[in-house]
């Protein structure tokens, strides 16, 4: 890598951006995985590891999320750009030298800001916990380089057209960077009060609902016409998804705070702009399917179409909780519960880590023009993450359940902490096969990079068949 | 190439994400800020002081920077007996919170009293002072700046009081130890009551930061619970280690916010306390070893102060 730093932009390959971001969200998806099955340990045994104070849950949690969020969902997510735009602006990346020092100073910061918020130096806001030195840090540092890099191969095109996928990457980025920044105005501005607390919900709810879900809807969009060889099904959909999510996806931020004295007209508002993104929802699921007509076979033999589809069909429970948990009639039951757990890791852990898990193994067999290593780890890891993530999504929904009904029965609390335990260690369980399978993700890809089959030039690597 | 075939669409774009922004941020923003402060957002403000979360006059998240709460039975002038009374002491150099230095925090009714009959124009952060929440004739809550009113003095309001709380930097703990992880500070409305008490009205909040409601219950809701509980011993027990009075908590030990002294200036030792405590888990001790009780400016006092403090 260092080696890219001070080359000219010439002497460095294409793809080198593409392949440091991927290497490096594998990485945190390993380092953010083991965090997680660490506190579900914590939470299913109190005891696990005291004395270690350094690893207490109320510093280790924030670690855990922003460590997902930003080093393997958001890093992901840079990787898939950097080779998807040029490739479907049929150009080369803007600059390979900013991409190369972004990761670096992504990697950088990100350290530096987890570091922080383990000691417990943080805002004390959810999902904006980063203190805004590392907010600025953040959004000029690590945000700002990597759209200019994604707007400026889309604007380089030689293409006539946008493809849907380069529409959302372009416009999340730049809603990324406008949220990021209204979002953090309470610390900027220090706006206090409830005024605060629903900014923090605003910014929390945009940025999962304007980041992570179109862009992993974007990656999807491409990966499954490019390996299977179907065009998408419909263009006109792909709008419908694509605006959709700007007007609907962008207003229910109060559904977060249903139970909190926020004005009674906003709380509404939301809560019926919150079904409405059953839109956007139900348009790209069925776009996507549809356009796997006549290859279903891929979805078994295929690894990335096995991880994108399953990422898919994972969507449309999501949405489907999405949709109506903050109608007023099921919020008040499920809030602050387990439920609401696994719902965000269902989004976030089923849904968009196999959308983007899939870019991943696509992008560097494309990148690296080496065939995978092994299909038989690849499926070991896909079955790793699946019934891992099965296991911590029933688990948690469970208990969710558990202190829903335990709110209605007033039942002393301590009754629910003892109901919930076996659940704990069931999310526990299959939390920390994620994190397994994910140690084989990066062997297989390390061998790949090392040992996998040359893929001949003009091929695509789903043409070349397996040789282990 | 750029965008030429896409002028349309960009600019719907921008008028769709300005609409949305306009619907979601300007019209509940103003909507929120025209609230009036309720008493207990006065009270909140002049415990909390002016910020709990990362800060440039408290970075590490120490609790620096932050007000006392006393409680006074006499007068710090005179020394004349008075009623029971709640006072906030802010030594010189204290930050305000918003509601003493912007006029937009506590609402208009409560911002003009504050000033005609608080005189809390009359203070100033370099001076510091002692405030006291009051409510006038009409019941609106109101700040009085009791320095300016009757004359009572940092120094001596300090000395003349029978207990000192030190909730404000306790909640600066509580921010920094992530208690808010597991517990809530926000009954729901509609089902609480019983169990978690009051649901917090609009007004509750002017002024706090942040508000650490809590997203995600894995415990008791806590914005009350001083009223359930208000036994200081079972606090720093439970503290100390939840096990000992909950056998079933999944509540982190924050026996490490005892520092190194106990009140006693006797070293806290938690290796040996743990050594005993594992040896009375196994049924070879029958008392569970005593828990030390945390120094006077220990964190672990500021907490409980936070706590107890939470009616
Ligand atoms: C891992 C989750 C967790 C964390 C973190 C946590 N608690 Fe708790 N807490 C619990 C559980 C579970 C209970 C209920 C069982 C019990 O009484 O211990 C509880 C009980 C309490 C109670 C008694 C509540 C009542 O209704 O009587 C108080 C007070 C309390 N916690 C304060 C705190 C403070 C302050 C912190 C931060 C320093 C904190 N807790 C951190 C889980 C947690
Ligand atoms: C890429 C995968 C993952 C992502 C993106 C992710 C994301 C998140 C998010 C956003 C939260 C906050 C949830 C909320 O506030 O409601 C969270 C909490 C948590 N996650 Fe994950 N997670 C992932 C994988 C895992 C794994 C593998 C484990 C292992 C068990 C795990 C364990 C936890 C735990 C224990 C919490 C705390 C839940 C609580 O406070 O009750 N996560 N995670």
């Amino acid at each position: 890598m260092l080696k890219y730093l001070f080359a000219k932009e010439d002497d460095i390959p294409q793809g080198t951006a593409a392949i440091f971001f991927g290497v490096s969200s594998i990485a945190w998806f390993i380092i953010g995985t083991g965090l997680g099955s660490f506190n579900a340990a914590k939470l299913a045994f109190p005891d696990f590891f005291h004395g270690l104070y350094a690893l207490q849950f109320g510093h280790m949690r924030q670690v855990h999320v922003h460590a997902v969020i930003f080093g393997w969902i958001a890093m992901a997510f840079a990787a898939s750009m950097m080779y998807i735009t040029p490739a479907l602006g049929n150009t080369k990346l803007w600059s390979e030298k900013l991409g190369v020092w972004n990761c670096l100073l992504y990697n950088v910061g990100l350290c530096l800001a987890l570091a922080l918020l383990w000691s417990g130096v943080t805002s004390g806001r959810e999902y904006s916990d980063h203190i805004w030195p590392i907010d600025l840090y953040i959004a000029f540092v690590m945000v700002v380089p990597w759209s200019l890099n994604v707007w400026m191969t889309i604007l380089n095109r030689r293409t006539q057209g946008i493809y849907t996928t380069n529409w959302f990457f372009a416009a999340c980025m730049f809603m990324t960077i406008i949220v990021f920044l209204i979002g953090n105005m309470p610390e900027w501005l220090h706006l206090t009060g409830l005024n605060e607390a629903y900014m923090t919900w605003w910014f929390a709810h945009n940025i999962l609902g304007l980041l992570i879900t179109p862009v992993a809807a974007a990656i999807t969009y491409y990966i499954v016409p490019k390996v299977t060889g179907n065009p998408l099904y419909s263009h006109r959909v792909g709008h419908l998804h694509f605006w959709s999510i700007v007007v609907f996806y962008s207003t229910p931020a109060a559904h977060h705070l249903m139970s909190s004295p926020l004005p009674e007209w906003l709380k509404s508002f939301a809560s019926v702009e919150g079904v409405l993104i059953l839109v956007p929802a139900v348009a790209y699921v069925c776009n996507i399917l549809l356009t796997m007509q006549g290859k279903w076979a891929m979805f078994v033999e295929n690894i990335e179409i096995k991880f994108t589809i399953t990422g898919v069909l994972l969507a449309i429970p999501l949405n489907m909780q999405g949709g109506f948990q903050q109608t007023r009639a099921i919020n008040w039951y499920i809030h602050g519960t387990g439920w609401i757990v696994a719902h965000a890791h269902l989004a976030l852990l089923g849904f968009s880590t196999f959308a983007e898990a899939a870019a991943v193994y696509y992008g560097m067999q494309v990148l690296l023009r080496r065939k995978l290593y092994s299909a038989s780890l690849a499926n070991f890891h896909f079955w790793m993450l699946l019934i891992g993530f099965s296991l911590y999504w029933t688990s948690m929904t469970i208990s969710g359940l558990i202190q829903g009904a335990a709110k209605i029965y007033e039942v002393p609390y301590v009754d629910v902490v003892i109901a919930e335990h076996p659940y704990m260690i069931v999310r526990w369980l299959g939390g920390t096969m994620v994190f397994f399978g994910n140690i084989v993700w990066l062997y297989n890809m390390i061998m790949t990079a090392r040992v996998g089959d040359i893929v001949p030039v003009g091929r695509q690597p789903a043409e070349v068949a397996y040789t282990r | 190439m750029a965008f030429r075939e896409y002028k349309i669409g960009c600019w719907m774009f921008g008028i769709a994400l300005s609409l949305s922004m306009f619907i979601t941020i300007v019209l509940p923003g103003l909507d929120i800020s025209s609230m009036s402060s309720t008493k207990v957002a006065l009270e909140k403000q002049l415990t909390y002081g002016w910020e709990s979360g990362f800060n440039y006059y408290d970075p590490f998240l120490q609790g620096k920077d932050k007000p006392i709460k006393v409680t006074l039975t006499k007068s710090p002038k005179t020394g004349a007996a008075i009623d029971k009374t709640h006072a906030y002491v802010f030594p010189a150099g204290t930050h305000f919170p918003d509601g003493l230095t912007h006029d937009n925090i506590l609402g208009d009714g409560v911002q003009q009293v504050s000033e005609s009959k608080g005189r809390i124009g009359d203070a100033t952060e370099e001076k510091g002072g002692v405030f006291l929440v009051q409510t006038d004739a009409n019941d609106t809550p109101y700040i009085e700046y009791a320095t300016a009113t009757r004359g009572w003095t940092v120094a001596a309001t300090l000395k003349a009081a029978d207990e000192q709380i030190l909730a404000g930097s306790g909640k600066t703990i509580f921010v920094r130890e992530g208690c808010w992880w597991c517990h809530t500070l926000l009954p729901e409305e509609t089902q609480d009551w019983q169990d978690f008490g009051r649901p917090p009205l609009v007004g509750d909040f002017n002024g706090e930061s942040p508000t650490t409601f809590g997203s995600d219950r894995k415990a008791p809701d806590l914005l009350h619970v001083g009223s359930r509980n208000s036994s200081r011993e079972w606090m720093t027990m439970h503290f100390f280690n939840p096990r000992l009075v909950q056998p079933h908590s999944i509540m982190p030990r924050y026996d490490y916010l005892w520092g190194d002294k106990d009140v006693d200036g006797k070293a806290v030792d938690l290796a040996a306390w743990d050594e005993h405590f594992m040896r009375y888990a196994a049924g070879d001790e029958i008392y569970p070893p005593e828990v030390p009780i945390p120094a006077a400016d220990s964190e672990a006092r500021k907490l409980i102060d936070f706590v107890l403090n939470l009616k």
